[in-house]
């Protein structure tokens, strides 16, 4: 039952996301879809991914919006049709991929296994395998996100100057 | 006596719970912690609006509400009836369904936020492992709600307020979440039951929070800072900046809609004191040993209420920042401050117990300070300011 609320609500919020017209409501959209996503997680008693999904993508879309707004001249809706003219030959292509893939994941090998016991992995677990055994590749993570950071601060900041 | 005391509510909800069918209980459960909590937040609410329009008046030298009621108290109750009569107005080129939205899940966030913050012994409503990344998460969605409100009302002023808002809490949330990380590194727990557990016990009469170490001081201290930005209190109140953009992001709301508003704002500050005393205050543990059979969740809404005290008594008395300060504080004294903090906390976790460490972490403490403030402060001018026209 609470499955099926979550996945409505996912799939309601990405549908939304792809076919509203205001950019920003579409990117509110997104933010639902990511909750839900979020709200499953959570029920499969991933919490740590769970919690982390909605801090990471609700903050930067927060920031994305931002963005929306700043970058480009109108959010407001656009005129132009959504769906893109060449209606009559996109939809047997779209069919055709959604058939292949369907097909392919039916006959893989991967949707034979069993269903795996659900593994007992806590916060602490996760906790401990980054700062024992995936400590290195998690500070070299951090040291190139910062070196790009740092990159990205030193270019808009000499473009400023310029502009001058 | 005490025990019974202390566990009053626990063991009342138990037993209403217990005349309900089997299948019924969890539900039921949850049901009565979530109300209990609506109530009695939302009454904390209406005491807080007294104190700190009393408070405020009380330090700009004017009376402050006096008319209803005895000394003003019933204030609250005509502030509602009056939000609730006053007539809804929405702007014509207001984005209708963003502009009903953002007060609704602002609002809907900062009740949920009280979800993990321990208010009693055995008293939590969902003690989950991650609590304090749950506290972290949820209060991300009170900041887009405040971008929502900015943008959809198709007001300069309030758009200019969202972005003012965005830019801040986002700068200051780094250090709230280092700050609170020094924590969990001593706790050894995300969880905010742990978190006040492991700060339980007491050496002679004084108890061990975390507050009481030079690294828990330090974090303190920045993050209250930090929760007062992000609650957009005052002196961070420049997203409200009512003399140079009306209200911010709320300027075009009206009524319920802006009570909401009100709410949710002083909901996330309640929030965060709470999150700041489990934190660092030792939870609801007594701050003395001889006073521990006083119930626990007296000693939480005791410390919840020194803190909205200390936030009134700091809104009376600072002036608001510009934002080119604001940032510079959140950048250039906040981050390192609370970068160093992190190597403090684990300095002290390794030394041995003494005065030795207490004079290492000290250190480690004071010299960044004074260091970084020395930076913050290059190229100011500090003289006598001299009025041309006034003397």
């Amino acid at each position: 039952m609470l499955f099926m609320i979550f996945a409505i609500l996912t799939v309601a919020g990405a549908v939304a996301a792809l076919s509203l017209r205001n950019l920003v409501h579409s990117v509110l959209a997104l933010t639902l879809a990511f909750a839900g996503l979020a709200a499953v997680y959570l029920q499969l008693g991933a919490q740590f991914i769970g919690l982390a999904q909605i801090l990471v993508y609700v903050g930067a879309v927060a920031i994305l919006i931002v963005f929306a707004v700043l970058l480009t001249r109108d959010t407001r809706a656009t005129s132009q049709s959504i769906i893109s003219s060449s209606r009559i030959g996109s939809w047997p292509v779209v069919l055709a991929v959604f058939g292949i893939l369907a097909w392919a994941i039916r006959h893989s090998a991967r949707s034979q296994w069993a269903i795996p016991p659900q593994p007992e992995t806590s916060i602490q677990q996760i906790g401990n395998a980054m700062m024992l055994r995936f400590a290195l590749p998690l500070e070299i993570i951090g040291l190139l996100l910062t070196v790009a950071l740092i990159g990205a601060v030193t270019i808009a900041m000499r473009e400023q100057e310029e502009t001058r | 006596m005490g025990e019974t005391a202390d566990q009053f509510f626990v063991i009342l909800q138990h037993w209403l719970v217990g005349h309900a069918p089997a299948s019924f209980r969890p539900l039921l459960s949850a049901l009565f912690s979530v109300v209990a909590i609506l109530v009695v937040f939302a009454f904390l609410f209406a005491i807080t609006t007294v104190l700190e329009r009393k408070g405020l008046g009380r330090i700009q030298n004017r009376y402050g509400p006096n008319r209803v009621g005895p000394f003003g108290v019933l204030q609250p109750i005509a502030d509602g009836i009056k939000s609730l009569t006053k007539e809804d107005i929405v702007p014509q080129a207001a984005d209708k369904a963003v502009h009903f939205l953002a007060p609704v899940v602002l609002v809907l966030a900062a009740f949920s936020l009280y979800a993990v913050l321990p208010i009693g012994r055995n008293m939590v409503l969902a003690n989950l492992d991650s609590g304090v990344l749950y506290f972290f998460a949820v209060s991300s969605v009170m900041e887009l709600t405040i971008f929502m409100a900015g943008w959809s009302s198709r007001n300069k002023y309030s758009l200019l307020g969202a972005m003012r808002a965005i830019a801040q809490m986002i700068s200051y949330e780094v250090p709230l979440i280092l700050a609170s990380v020094t924590v969990i590194m001593a706790a050894g727990s995300v969880s905010t039951v742990a978190i006040v557990e492991s700060q339980a016990g007491y050496s002679g009469i004084l108890p061990h929070w975390f507050v009481f170490t030079p690294w828990g001081f330090t974090g303190f201290i920045l993050f209250m800072i930090a929760a007062t930005a992000e609650s957009n209190r005052s002196p961070f109140d420049l997203p409200e900046g009512e003399s140079e953009i009306i209200a911010g992001y709320y300027t075009e709301y009206s009524g319920f809609k802006f009570a909401l508003f009100f709410l949710g704002e002083y909901l996330g500050m309640f929030a965060i004191s709470g999150l700041g005393i489990t934190l660092f205050l030792g939870g609801w543990a007594a701050p003395l040993s001889f006073l521990t059979w006083i119930p626990s969740y007296l000693w939480f809404f005791t410390k919840l209420l020194a803190m909205t005290v200390m936030f009134i008594w700091i809104r009376g008395t600072l002036p608001r920042l510009r934002m080119d300060q604001l940032m510079n504080f959140a950048w250039r004294f906040m981050l390192p401050m609370a970068l160093l903090n992190l190597v403090t906390a684990g300095v002290w976790r390794f030394l041995p117990h003494g005065v030795v460490r207490w004079f290492v972490c000290g250190l480690l403490v004071v010299v960044p300070y004074v260091f970084l403030s020395r930076g913050l402060m290059q190229g100011w001018k500090l003289e006598k300011r001299v009025y041309r026209f006034a003397e």
